[in-house]
């Protein structure tokens, strides 16, 4: 039988968030590139929640922009609602989250995705891989078309043998209702990497005129409006904004739900795969915290030409007699229609710890994988790790060394680190918490972190790079220049102070002692700096932030170096461990299967304990590394 | 499990006492012993049980090299957690290095320094504290140091901290949950409720600390400050000391400026005596160096002997030191009892109570034994009173101790400045890290070797 074959740099499959990441970045490197969709009509899908960003999400689109991603500009550019959350706590936490219009959200990104050259995008089911002798040289469509590739990148999302199920109802596609892809899973068993069932969740969909707001509270979004993307002018997305609502459920909601848990195909054992603690259905938490009366839950539009609502917080796959029943008693929700149900998900994911932190595979040369594939959960953190792919995948093919962020340096480090080296049992999602040096990788600061790292790679531009650094550096001179201004205990200047409920001075002071008073800051005492500039926000942003937190700073900065030292003691991936004298044989197999690329990655792998480090670096000082 | 190197060295100091022990490592130390011991009664080295001595000779061919008892170990309830063999020698140094060569010959390498302990420490039979303090065994200078010493192998200082990292780790994993996910776990006011448990664990890390000084008082002997007017006899007191023991052990240029520690050992416990540059030469300490150099000396003595003569009236001079030593362990010699008493002692009595207060004739060599008993069962009543305790005797695990304590008082500091959670959890993390290195369960890459190369050979 005749068949199609053509020649491609990458392969992308999948054209999700991850994808469209992956794609883009490899075809701006200069690789031909062909990305496979099941639909082309669902380019960048949002199944879930009508948001990106959030705790820790957001700064993840940050770095990712600062990379020279692609989520930032395009929630920019299709944003209804922007919010700067956890503003009453440290700047380490504070996190940019924007409501999608979802529609929008999509169809901007396919006309980005579209209209970059040497990118190719393909409807059909890539259903098999090629591989020869531990290298991938291409994929198979399930119409038995060859498309031959120095690099494939997996970003198949929830679609692998998906299976959407709420109550005793079960049907075997992926979100949505869209096509799954039945095939691929056994091709990669077949080339011998081992696939595990996750699942995740989505609330119902409401129409917005069963609602009654006046008894929930309204959430506004913020003004001005902070972009997302730095290369974003702030001036160009200040607009109308819609409002998101709070409600609660109530005493009789968990009753319900009680009630009908044995019915719930996660408790019945008719879901198989393992769901996220950290983004719990409804049930599990009635379950979890039964002491709770009730709990808040967000109404968040779908977009500004649906009258759809999504329900966050209410995930569930209880049937459909229960959900109608349950979503009935949320205060406001009395009369509530039900646009679409709400339903669990579950799939075929690999286990991550089959990849290295350049998301290639370890068993096949040249295969990557990025997203849900790879058991991570949400939108932002597969697309950075899209991005991660289709960069390392580009570098692979030109021979160069791949680009590791480590945990100091970036969230998206954090998270490959953790999906490579630690055993994830659930869907794995960013949060503040699993950063260790969360006050120097904050949103705010990004671009100063990443931007040189984006320009390196090649998908930042020159003009961008210089911007930076000059920033960085004005940033720099300020802050030294504001510690060598004298401020006398005058009258001139208690006035100032004592204005803004500081206490007077009792001595005179440099100018940085004042900004670092809770109550001051850079521009309330402009007044007392005789060489005051008028500088733009976010520089100001900047300077407070390292004047302020000044001393919680340097601390980090030491634990990071502490950190690098280990982390830059590098490990050959020749290394037969267990012919290393004195490794205890648990440990021995344990780094013989991960083949760490670091002494710091080592210590991270579950099962190795301090004492087989010691013997390690015995080991690496013998040999003289 | 892979076959490790078998390592053999001399396991007891270089000196020519003639007993001496070659300790044998690792898969091959049976395969080794079988080859060179020739044991009475041919027993079969392969049947006899763990952990039992027998009598042989080793030889080397036909040659007889010595006469010697071996233990043999097996794997894993020995210190290594290897099979091990101990071959006692009787023959003296020539012999043991003899023997020592011969096991090497037949597969075994030398071990490097620290080697046998780092066995240990590798194969999980001891934590990084446990390895510290078997180096202060070797180096302990008295029975009190060394009981130190093993109080802390036996994990007890890993123990305490163990249990400070886990109540310091329980509040920053709350913390941590408590960012991110808001809706369920209440922050409000924590701060208050974690400030008294961070006191706590400051409270705890400084008895530890204060232990650090009893582990230098223990290892390096009590200071020792001898007070007295002119011509007391408090020159014949060092003399009457050093002659009894005969054991001057080293001659350290002492803290304090001026002064020379003389070291006396008195049975069990060491004293360094601050012995000023006069004090042999003009027995009048406090014409020489003034009541403020008195003073401070005393400042900084662990003990103060206060020497009186009976046979002189109390005067100013006596009333001065009594001031001095206030509050201050002493221990009162009423000396030159065999000459006519003429001090009124009643008055002076007074003020001594509660110190132990000993009747002597120095020249006459009378009350000495009291004495030397006096300060032993003062150093006992302290092991007792301490019993429990658990000493931190290096250097390095008190500036960890020190570096938690500070982190510690920055998260309190940050507390009280009213800064939000995610700040406290910076220094808090601090302190759990350098707990984490007193035991060696923080990863530092320059640790270990620091660590290990401090052994003695064949530990």
């Amino acid at each position: 039988m005749p068949v199609v074959t053509e020649e491609y740099d990458v392969v992308v499959v999948g054209a999700g968030h991850a994808g469209c990441e992956a794609a883009l970045a490899a075809a701006r490197l200069g690789m031909k590139t062909i990305v496979f969709t099941v639909s082309i009509d669902s380019i960048a899908l949002m199944p879930c929640n009508p948001n990106i960003g959030g705790s820790s999400k957001g700064h993840l689109v940050r770095e990712l922009d600062a990379l020279g991603g692609e989520m930032g500009k395009n929630i920019d550019k299709t944003f209804i609602q922007s919010k700067m959350l956890n503003t009453s706590k440290g700047p380490a936490v504070h996190s940019l989250r924007a409501q999608a219009d979802k529609q929008e959200y999509s169809k901007a990104m396919r006309q980005t995705m579209e209209n970059t050259e040497n990118l190719t995008v393909r409807q059909g089911e890539v259903a098999e891989l090629i591989v020869n002798n531990g290298k991938i040289e291409g994929v198979k469509t399930y119409s038995k078309s060859v498309y031959k590739a120095k690099a494939v990148i997996l970003a198949t999302g929830t679609y692998l043998k998906a299976r959407c199920i709420y109550g005793e109802v079960s049907n075997p596609t992926g979100p949505n209702g869209l096509q799954a892809a039945n095939h691929l899973s056994d091709s990669l068993k077949e080339n011998g990497i081992p696939l595990r069932r996750f699942k995740t969740g989505t609330p119902a969909r409401v129409d917005k005129r069963s609602l009654d707001f006046s008894k929930m509270k309204e959430q506004k979004g913020d003004v001005p409006i902070v972009p997302f993307s730095f290369s974003t002018d702030p001036e160009t997305i200040q607009k109308e904004q819609v409002s998101c609502w709070l409600t609660y459920t109530t005493e009789e909601t968990h009753e319900i739900i009680r009630k009908n848990i044995d019915r719930s195909p996660l408790f019945s054992g008719e879901i198989e795969g393992t769901g996220p603690r950290y983004c719990p259905s409804i049930e599990d938490k009635v379950v979890k915290f039964p002491e709770k009366k009730r709990h808040q839950i967000f109404v968040e539009p779908e977009g500004n030409y649906t009258n759809e609502m999504y329900l966050s917080g209410m995930s569930s796959s209880l049937p459909e007699d229960v959900q109608f029943a349950m979503y009935k008693t949320m205060i406001g929700l009395e009369n509530v229609k039900i646009v679409r149900n709400a339903y669990a998900i579950e799939y075929d994911c690999i286990n991550a710890n089959d990849i290295k932190a350049s998301l290639e595979f370890k068993k096949i040369e040249g295969l990557y994988a990025a997203g849900q594939i790879n058991g991570s959960s949400g939108y932002e953190e597969a697309a950075v790790q899209g991005l991660m792919a289709g960069v390392n995948a580009v570098r692979k093919i030109r021979g160069q060394e791949p680009v590791i962020l480590d945990r100091s340096q970036a969230y998206i480090g954090v998270l490959i680190d953790d999906l490579v080296t630690k055993e994830n049992m659930e869907p794995y999602r960013m949060m503040t918490s699993r950063a260790e040096y969360r006050l120097l990788l904050r949103q705010d600061n990004a671009d100063l972190r990443l931007t040189e790292i984006g320009h390196e790679i090649g998908l930042v531009s020159d003009e961008r790079y210089e911007a930076v650094k000059k920033k960085k550096q004005i940033i720099e001179e300020e802050v030294a220049r504001i510690k060598t201004i004298p401020i006398g205990a005058n009258k001139n200047t208690q006035n100032i102070v004592v204005q803004y409920g500081s206490s007077p001075l009792n001595t005179g002071v440099t100018l940085d002692e004042l900004i670092r008073r809770p109550e001051l800051d850079y521009e309330k005492v402009k007044e007392l700096d005789p060489e005051y500039k008028d500088l733009p926000k976010d520089i100001i942003d900047q300077i407070n932030i390292e004047i302020k937190y000044e001393g919680y700073i340097s601390r980090q900065q030491k634990q990071v170096e502490n950190f690098r030292r280990i982390e830059g003691r590098k490990l050959s991936e020749k290394i037969e461990y267990q012919k290393i004298s004195g490794l205890r044989l648990e440990a021995g197999q344990k780094l013989d299967q991960f083949k760490p690329h670091s002494i710091g990655q080592a210590s991270r792998i579950s099962g190795v304990t301090p004492a087989d480090i010691a013997v390690l670096l015995i080991y690496l000082s013998k040999e003289g590394k | 499990m892979n076959k490790t190197e078998t390592i053999a060295a001399i396991a007891t100091a270089m000196n020519n006492s003639g007993i001496g022990i070659v300790r044998i490592s690792g898969d091959d130390a049976f395969a080794i012993i079988k080859k060179i011991f020739r044991p009475y009664k041919n027993k079969n080295i392969d049947e006899v049980s763990s952990h039992t001595i027998h009598y042989g000779t080793i030889v080397d061919g036909d040659q007889i090299i010595d006469e010697v008892l071996v233990l043999i170990m097996k794997a894993p309830h020995t210190y290594t957690r290897e099979n091990t063999v101990e071959i006692d020698c009787h023959g003296g140094m020539y012999v043991l290095q003899k023997t020592l060569e011969l096991v090497i010959r037949n597969g075994a390498r030398p071990a490097e320094p620290g080697e046998f302990t780092k066995r240990a420490f590798v194969n999980g039979r001891i934590d990084l504290s446990q390895a510290e303090a078997v180096i202060d065994v070797i180096n302990a200078e008295n029975d009190f140091a060394l009981k130190s010493a093993l109080t802390q192998l036996k994990g007890s200082v890993s123990e305490k901290i163990r249990e400070e990292r886990a109540i310091l780790l329980e509040q920053i994993a709350y913390i941590e949950a408590a960012l991110d996910d808001p809706e369920h776990i209440e922050m409000e006011g924590y701060g208050e409720e974690l400030r008294p448990i961070l006191i706590d664990r400051q409270k705890v890390i400084q008895t530890l600390l204060d232990s650090a000084d009893d582990g230098r008082i223990i290892k390096e002997g009590v200071k020792t400050v001898i007070l007295g007017k002119p011509n007391v006899g408090k020159s014949s007191l060092l003399n009457a000391l050093m002659g009894q023991e005969r054991a001057i052990v080293t001659d350290i240029a002492g803290t304090t400026r001026d002064a020379i520690e003389e070291s006396i050992r008195l049975n069990d416990v060491t004293l360094n005596i601050i012995d000023t540059a006069g004090i042999r030469d003009t027995e009048d300490v406090i014409e020489r160096i003034g009541v403020d150099k008195a003073r401070e000396y005393a400042k900084e003595a662990d003990l103060i002997v206060f020497v009186v003569d009976v046979s002189k009236k109390l005067d100013s001079n006596d009333y001065e030191i009594l001031d001095i030593i206030k509050g201050k362990k002493t221990i009162v010699l009423l000396n030159k009892q065999d000459l006519v008493k003429e001090a009124e002692l009643d008055n002076l009595m007074k003020e001594l109570e509660g110190m132990p207060v000993i009747e002597t004739s120095i020249t006459q060599n009378q009350g000495l034994d009291l004495f030397t008993k006096t300060v032993r069962e003062m150093f006992y009543k302290k092991e007792i009173n301490f019993n429990d305790q658990v000493y931190i005797t290096n250097i390095r695990q008190k500036a960890a101790l020190e570096a938690a304590k500070d982190s510690l008082s920055r998260a309190i500091d940050s507390i009280d400045a009213g800064m939000s959670e995610d700040f406290l959890t910076i220094d808090m993390m601090d302190a759990y890290t350098s707990l984490g290195s007193v035991i060696g369960e923080a990863i530092e890459d320059d640790l270990a070797d620091e660590i290990f190369s401090k052994f003695c050979m064949g530990k």
